[in-house]
């Protein structure tokens, strides 16, 4: 069998960096391709060659795709050939429906009249076919980023698709999300698409893979051939980071102390909808030095319950009672919330959490520029110590603390939000997602910083939709679904399926027939 | 990829140094070269003590009002009133002074509260109801473009007593003995700035090194102290010569260095940076937003307020026409001196300089003799120009 792409020897430098070293690689059509490697491995940049986004002559070596050598000039190029890119960011309009999105480049037309019953008619098939339960009228604005991720895909197949390539398509979605994800790309593999499939979730690459490859520094590490051999992810992880991992998760001594953060009959309603009840009367407590994991679904209410704590920042009607070590409190601001003790990190760090214009000694010092700044105005070099202070402690790595937070990698973005937030000296930090999108060598930091957190008498809340890092890291689990905690585990009693079986225990108890938690149920053994 | 985690090598640390620096003072070189022509081309007209304190004067609201609206830019808005708003201040203070002979320092507070409170008003709709400044502000500019009309009922209003008229039109007292042409206590002031600056940047420079921060090479350090020394004894001597320092040369000099101050070291400064860099992100943390945006609206309507003074005065009469396009000239000013239209970016020293910029254009094209049809034509290529170049260093 010919592959059905080939790069060869590709090599690519930005002002004298070496991002891509005679990088060879192919995709045979009807292969899924795992491309994995740490972030700054290489893996976007050799996308961007395939796709015509850095033009041919801007690197070095060839690209043979079905038998013919090309030289894209950008990326319409590589489109008409059927390659198309699904980047990590998406790139939708938010205020245009579905429908609208799907067919924004080359919608169906009649004489240059768009012809809506045939955008409507093919943009159903498109979502059945990816399967998303959606009007074509819906605004992508009003769907959550799993769901904006399947339109991405029903717009790739709205083109002619010979190769599809999906950088990290998982990396904002829950487990049930991503499975379906991963049974579309399966799908796909029937009708003898190629996929390559960038991702840092290793079980997800282990479940649908027939060829891996490992990048680190720019170059090729190590080629599995998933049918030949057994995959160890040991020997991926290593390859990826250089490094035994042989605890992802690290050690720590548990010393768990009085309760520091109660919440009783805690119940929010909806900005925008106010009928509807998003949180229903939940309790929810955190000990001194205790790592509480909130699993769930997606649109559980885990976000929405985190930030109406936090300084009532999401949701309207709040009621319900917030102790922080033992004492009442009502924390009307985010302001005041700070000043109780709280810290939120949030889910969506570009977006909620850093001023990316801003440089790194900024955006650590911004929640809390009280303490560097006596009498109002800022004592600029005990700033600049506090910062490279985090940075040595946190190990942000950036060529000094006045450089741009825009131009991090996403590890080093997720440390600075973190050292901002430890700046405010929180007795209760709540993390959602912290290691969405993260490399493996910075997850282990960032959980080993969860730990010293713990060890230091902080309450840590951690909202995840990784399962296997909530086992790894939490004293506790609480399963939060449809605003309600439905289960809670001991972290050594815990285990995915008692996780998956609490939430579809209520989901059925409630007669919803949710897609996502069909599917799971599916995939369940 | 944008992984840039391994320190820089040496000689790219000072590459990128010299290149950050061109970035910062790229445009006074620009303001510099713009002077220099204009010297050349005029015969040296535009450097004589007379018309630079004639630049000064005539410039002095607009760069007033820039120091208010570079505020609003960084948050993320805009104020298309302020020229509209500094008319109808010059409007009110002609009626409580001229008609009502009310007193001059009570009707120049009054005045100023009055531009708080237009400032209030607009800041209210865009701060907590969430409507564009744009609009809110379009219509500020025809709601009070018409209040000054009516309140003069179509008519110049004038003479301001003399006291009010030294705002714009007088100098600071001479205290010490003349000599000659000179202005002795002008020339003080100019050296104690110099000195002031020197003394400032060295102190600043020897405290950052005992702290074992890296600071700039020592020759660099050197030269530009040396530079700016001379720029301000240089001008300062000019100006002297003539009739002294004009007093709102002064008040100008006194408002930068203050909003130089609270921009760049100061708790409220770096919030509002943070509010317009990520509004959501600058919430979170627990930054009151609504408050900052109001608060930079309401500054800038007293801003306006002075400058509608500054500006009477100047003209010993307030005419309905005052403040006609200034909104334009503040804002080019703003966009010029580096300041981002997405927010959260922009320095008081880039806006300062892009109103010199204007203001020098101005001049030497009028001394020129160029119609005021090119004039527009040539000022709006400018501005295009400006942030062209801005854009084109931002994006590399």
């Amino acid at each position: 069998m010919t592959a059905m792409l080939e790069m060869r020897n590709v090599s690519k430098s930005f002002a004298g960096v070496q991002a891509l070293r005679d990088v060879n690689f192919s995709v045979h059509a009807g292969q899924i391709h795992a491309l994995v490697g740490e972030n700054g491995a290489g893996k976007s940049t050799l996308m961007k060659v395939l796709s015509g986004v850095y033009p041919h002559g801007s690197y070095e070596g060839t690209i043979v795709f079905e038998g013919e050598e090309r030289r894209f000039r950008d990326i319409n190029d590589s489109e008409a050939l059927g390659i198309i890119i699904i980047h990590q960011e998406l790139a939708l309009i938010p205020l245009m429906s579905i429908a609208e999105n799907i067919f924004l480049s080359h919608p169906p037309s009649k004489l240059g009249v768009i012809d809506r019953d045939e955008v409507y008619r093919r943009t159903r098939e498109l979502l059945a076919q990816v399967g998303l339960r959606e009007s074509p009228d819906t605004l992508i604005t009003d769907l959550g980023v799993g769901k904006q991720q399947l339109v991405e895909i029903a717009k790739a197949l709205s083109k002619r698709v010979r190769m599809l390539i999906l950088d990290e398509p998982t990396a904002s979605l829950n487990e049930a999300d991503s499975a379906a994800l991963l049974e579309r790309l399966k799908a796909f593999r029937e009708q003898g698409i190629g996929s390559i499939l960038i991702s840092h979730k290793l079980n997800e690459v282990a479940k649908v893979a027939d060829h891996i490859t490992v990048l680190r520094d720019g170059r090729t590490v190590d080629s599995i051939d998933c049918h030949a051999e057994p995959i160890q992810e040991d020997r991926i992880i290593r390859s990826m980071v250089n490094r035994d991992m042989a605890h992802r998760f690290p050690e720590r001594s548990v010393k768990i102390g009085e309760p520091v953060l109660d919440v009783a009959s805690w119940s929010v309603y909806h900005p925008i909808h106010p009928e509807r009840q998003v949180i229903k009367n939940v309790n929810f407590s955190v000990r001194r030095g205790e790592v509480v994991g909130i699993a769930g679904l997606m649109g559980a209410g885990r976000t929405e319950f985190a930030m109406s704590l936090f300084g009532r920042s999401w949701g309207t009607n709040i009621s319900g009672s917030l102790r922080l070590e033992g004492r009442e409190m009502a924390l009307p601001s985010v302001a005041a919330a700070i000043d109780a003790g709280l810290a939120y990190v949030t889910e969506d760090r570009k977006q909620l959490g850093l001023i990316l214009a801003d440089d790194v000694r900024k955006n650590i010092t911004l929640a809390s520029l009280d303490q560097v700044a006596p009498g109002r105005v800022i004592d600029d070099i005990a700033e600049l110590k506090v910062a490279s202070d985090y940075r040595s402690r946190m190990r942000i790595r950036c060529s000094d603390v006045y450089q741009e937070t825009g131009q991090l990698s996403g590890g080093n973005q997720q440390k600075v939000v973190l050292s901002k937030w430890l700046m405010t000296d929180p007795k209760v930090l709540i993390l959602d997602e912290p290691t969405r999108g993260i490399d493996v060598g910075a997850k282990y930091e960032i959980y080993c910083i969860i730990n010293e957190l713990a060890e230091a008498g902080r309450g840590v809340v951690v909202i995840s939709s990784e399962m296997p890092e909530l086992l790894g890291i939490c004293d506790r689990i609480c399963v939060m679904n449809d605003g309600a905690f439905v289960g809670e585990f001991r972290g050594s009693e815990a285990t995915q399926e008692k996780i998956m079986r609490a939430i579809m225990r209520n989901e059925r108890s409630i007669g919803n027939a949710a897609p996502a938690a069909a599917e799971m149920g599916g995939s369940q053994p | 990829m944008t992984d840039k985690t391994v320190s820089l090598p040496e000689e790219r640390r000072h590459g990128s140094f010299i290149k950050n620096n061109l970035r910062n003072y790229g445009m006074l070189m620009s303001l510099v070269a713009i002077m220099l022509f204009f010297q050349v081309v005029t015969g040296g007209t535009l450097l004589q003590p007379l018309n630079l304190t004639n630049l000064v004067l005539q410039n002095s609201y607009i760069v007033i009002m820039a120091l208010g609206m570079l505020l609003v830019i960084v948050t993320g808005h805009i104020d298309l009133s302020v020229g509209s708003v500094a008319g109808f201040i010059g409007a009110v203070a002609a009626v409580l002074m001229v008609t009502h002979k009310v007193d001059y320092t009570l009707a120049f507070i009054a005045c100023l509260l009055v531009g708080a409170a237009i400032g209030a008003a607009q800041g209210y709709w865009v701060a907590y109801f969430k409507i564009p400044s744009f609009i809110v502000t379009l219509a500020g500019m025809l709601v009070f473009k018409g209040l000054a009309l009516a309140v003069l009922q179509g008519q110049s209003l004038g003479p301001f007593p003399p006291t009010f008229q030294k705002l714009s039109s007088g100098f600071i007292p001479e205290l010490l003995p003349e000599a000659g042409t000179l202005h002795p206590t002008s020339m003080l002031m100019g050296a104690v700035l110099a000195l002031g600056l020197v003394y400032a940047s060295t102190k600043g420079r020897s405290r950052e090194q005992s702290h074992g921060i890296e600071v700039e090479p020592y020759a660099f350090f050197l030269g530009k102290s040396i530079l700016l020394a001379c720029a301000v004894l240089y001008f300062t001597y000019l100006i002297a010569s003539h009739r002294g320092l004009p007093n709102v040369l002064v008040i100008m000099t006194a408002l930068i260095a203050l909003y130089g101050f609270v921009t760049r070291r100061t708790v409220i400064g770096r919030q509002i940076y943070a509010v317009g860099g990520n509004a959501k992100a600058a919430s979170l943390s627990g930054i009151k937003t609504e408050r900052l945006t109001f608060l930079t609206f309401v500054n800038m309507g007293v801003l306006a307020a002075l400058a509608g003074l500054v500006f009477a005065a100047r003209l010993n009469t307030a005419t309905p026409k005052a403040g006609l396009g200034f909104e334009l000239d503040v804002i080019a000013a703003c966009f010029i001196g580096g300041a981002s239209a997405y927010g959260g970016v922009g320095r008081v020293g880039g806006a300062v300089v892009g109103a010199m910029i204007m203001g020098v254009m101005n001049n030497g094209m009028s001394i020129l003799g160029i119609g005021i049809d090119y004039q527009q034509v040539i000022k709006g290529l400018v501005l295009l120009g400006a942030v062209c170049i801005d854009v084109y260093n931002q994006r590399r």
